[in-house]
């Protein structure tokens, strides 16, 4: 079984603070992590291969980032990934995800897999896209935001939970399939020191778009269908009324009045 | 590569520096330098610089290709026989972006024996539906939700095509997507039209902390998927007529990949889904036992309110994860908002921050919620939540 995991470098989100007096993102300092839903998709990959693993089973992660990004593949090497492609180029810059799934999906087109799995979406942009636009540039099927996953005897089929808007639904497909992975997958393992250890011998290939053999014309920000026009702070909620609660009854009767004034109760 | 940068031609006013949100622009001498690892190649600084000294390579505009796009479409969706709401959000939605361009509203309605329902998208502002019935679209699978859409929209060429951001809304759009190479926009929270007719899709990024504009200027159609519960829809006009056209063409079995086995529900008895409700009460850790739900339970019973829960409350399984609001939950904008012992993560606020009001109540007069909160109480829920319900009840009494 040939497994392939594309992860992504993200920053915390939760330390990233915006600048109130100029509107900035401040993200010096904000640490640098594997996308917490690539996690789960790396330790779903590695229970795999332990489970349905013959010789020639192998799980290969995969990212599109600049130079520090390899961070993310020691890191998923360190947790059990086998082997990593680090794809970087100053012309890969700027993509948006239709050229960020192409690029990928280039790259793997040219690797031998029997399932991908993709984190359900990267916690900076938070758009779920490029799991299944990959898919459908390698042309196969996609099972998205799967909280868990089965793989046939025979290593041909997966059957999975894909979460829906009201609870899951058990969808069925033949490999080679895409997935997704979402909350609830799994707990990922913590590496520990001799897989960190371990980790930097491993291979790790380096691909820029020359390599990558696609014309600079379809990467990065020129190959990209969409722009970005503006970028802006939300709007602050001005933390409006703010009372203290010491006697409850006082309490409610003004925050009832405060609802009904505005209509809502 | 991406960004040129004519240090001749810059005259050092420094006005780049202040439109960077991204600090990548630094001074350099009497002129600026750019940090390449923090550029996003927005462009924020190639439109304020007044002598061109910026240049951010795109690709160019065929404006004749372009022209042949017309006509604001919606992929509307059915659940358990009926629309959802978001359908009849974005129907009106699109009815005043179509307005802005003096174009038509087209609704997409796929499924089986679902004719029905097209009436209702003519009253909420839809000028034509297209009805593809077919037994194969009875539930909803990737291939052929995608194989429909997709050559819907290469014979008939609309210039914008939204989606609800739903479960299924968010696993068809990116597909149709990359299978046409089309740009796609992500729960979008906001839409417009600008003076070049494009459409402005507004959506938030880095979990809430950035707004994003963005556009799709050199292709067609502009998609976007777009988040539930934002945009309010219109009261349905029964009086409205309109074109419903019947779409034939036939999808083979063997084009879908996928098999649903089974569809479970874990949306529990009695108990309203989050993202549809105009009022929701929602629990943190701050409840501290599951028997303590009684209490929000009976304060969104009162309200005909849906219960939620912050991630925590989820995970120690006290609530169905469709109960779960934030970043990994679900996205809620309710017009009132109640949040419980919970502390304002950003994880959780990401997901509830554009509620209409919100409402908390937490013990630690420093937790962040009430930097959200509209009506904020420093105290106890076990006190204070008892006091709400009787006196919601005594000015019911009183109406
Ligand atoms: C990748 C990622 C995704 C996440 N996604 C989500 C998500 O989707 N949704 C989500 O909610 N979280 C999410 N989280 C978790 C999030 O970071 C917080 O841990 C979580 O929201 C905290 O929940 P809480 O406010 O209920 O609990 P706490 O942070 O423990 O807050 C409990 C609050 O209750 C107050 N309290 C206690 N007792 C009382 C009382 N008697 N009366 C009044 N107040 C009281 C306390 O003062 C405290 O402020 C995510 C985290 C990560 C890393
Ligand atoms: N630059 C990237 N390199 C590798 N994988 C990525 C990259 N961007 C996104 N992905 C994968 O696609 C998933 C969804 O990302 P997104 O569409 O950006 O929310 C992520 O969880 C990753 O598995």
């Amino acid at each position: 079984m040939k497994i392939i995991v594309p992860v992504k470098q993200v920053p915390e989100v939760a330390e990233v603070k915006v600048n109130p007096e100029t509107g900035t993102l401040i993200r010096d300092g904000v640490p640098s992590i594997l996308n917490p839903f690539d996690e789960l998709a790396v330790e779903e990959a590695i229970r795999i291969k332990e489970a349905h693993g013959g010789d020639d089973s192998e799980v290969t992660v995969i990212t599109m980032g600049p130079p520090q990004a390899v961070d993310v593949l020691y890191k998923a090497m360190a947790m059990g990934a086998d082997k990593a492609v680090h794809m970087t180029d100053r012309i890969f810059a700027g993509a948006d995800t239709w050229v960020t799934a192409l690029t990928l999906a280039e790259q793997i087109r040219k690797m031998e897999f029997d399932l991908i799995i993709c984190g359900k979406q990267a916690i900076d942009g938070d758009t779920a896209q490029v799991g299944p636009e990959i898919a459908e540039i390698l042309r196969i099927p996609q099972i998205c935001y799967v909280r868990k996953v089965e793989i046939s005897e025979d290593g041909k089929f997966v059957t999975a939970h894909r979460e829906t808007d009201e609870g899951y639904e058990v969808v069925k497909a033949k490999l080679p399939v895409l997935l997704t992975a979402t909350k609830g997958l799994n707990e990922p393992r913590l590496p520990n020191i001799m897989g960190i250890m371990k980790a930097k011998k491993k291979p790790l290939e380096v691909v820029d778009a020359e390599k990558l053999g696609v014309s600079e014309d379809r990467l990065g920000l020129k190959g990209s269908p969409t722009t970005v026009r503006k970028v802006f702070p939300p709007e602050q909620r001005a933390g409006g009324i703010k009372i203290d609660g010491e006697n409850p009854k006082e309490a409610a009767r003004q925050l009832v009045e405060f609802l009904a004034k505005k209509g809502v109760i | 590569m991406g960004l040129i940068y004519d240090k001749d031609k810059c005259t050092g006013c420094m006005l780049c520096i202040k439109a960077c949100n991204f600090a990548a622009i630094e001074k350099d001498g009497d002129k600026v330098k750019f940090d390449f690892d923090k550029c996003v190649l927005c462009g924020s600084c190639e439109e304020v610089c007044p002598a061109d000294a910026i240049l951010i390579e795109r690709q160019t505009v065929d404006k004749e290709a372009i022209a042949q796009y017309n006509d604001v479409w919606v992929v509307t969706e059915i659940h358990d026989g009926r629309l959802r709401s978001v359908s009849y959000e974005l129907v009106t939605k699109a009815r005043d972006l179509a307005d802005k361009l003096g174009e038509k509203v087209v609704a997409l309605l796929l499924g089986h024996e679902v004719e029905s329902l097209a009436e209702s998208l003519i009253h909420q502002g839809a000028d034509k539906v297209l009805v593809v019935d077919d037994k194969i679209l009875a539930d909803y699978t990737t291939d052929a939700f995608t194989i429909a859409v997709t050559s819907l929209i290469t014979s008939r060429k609309p210039a914008i095509v939204l989606y609800g951001a739903t479960s299924n809304g968010r696993d068809l759009a990116p597909r149709v997507a990359a299978r046409l190479a089309l740009g796609l926009t992500a729960d979008c929270t906001g839409l417009d039209i600008d003076d070049e007719r494009q459409l402005v899709q507004t959506r938030p990024a880095f979990g809430g902390n950035i707004m994003a504009e963005i556009l799709c200027p050199y292709t067609r159609p502009q998609m976007a998927t777009v988040r539930p519960n934002v945009f309010k829809p219109t009261e349905p006009d029964t009086s409205r007529t309109g074109e419903i056209e019947k779409v034939d063409f036939s999808i083979s079995p063997v084009q879908v990949r996928t098999r649903v086995l089974e569809k479970v529900s874990e949306v529990v008895e009695g108990m309203k889904s989050v993202e549809e409700a105009d009022i929701i009460v929602c629990s943190g850790r701050g409840i501290k036992d599951p028997s303590n739900l009684e209490l929000p339970k009976e304060l969104a019973k009162l309200l005909d309110a849906a219960i939620g829960g912050s991630r925590p409350i989820v995970d120690l399984g006290w609530l169905p994860p469709t109960q779960q609001v934030g970043q990994s939950g679900r996205t809620v904008s309710p017009k009132l908002y109640f949040a419980l012992g919970i502390s304002g993560a950003i994880q959780h606020c990401a997901g509830m921050s554009s509620s209409e009001i919100i409402v908390a109540i937490n013990k630690d007069e420093e937790a962040p919620i009430f930097e959200l909160a509209d009506f904020g109480i420093v105290g106890d829920i076990f006190a204070i939540v008892p006091e709400i319900i009787e006196e919601i009840k005594r000015v019911k009494a009183e109406r």
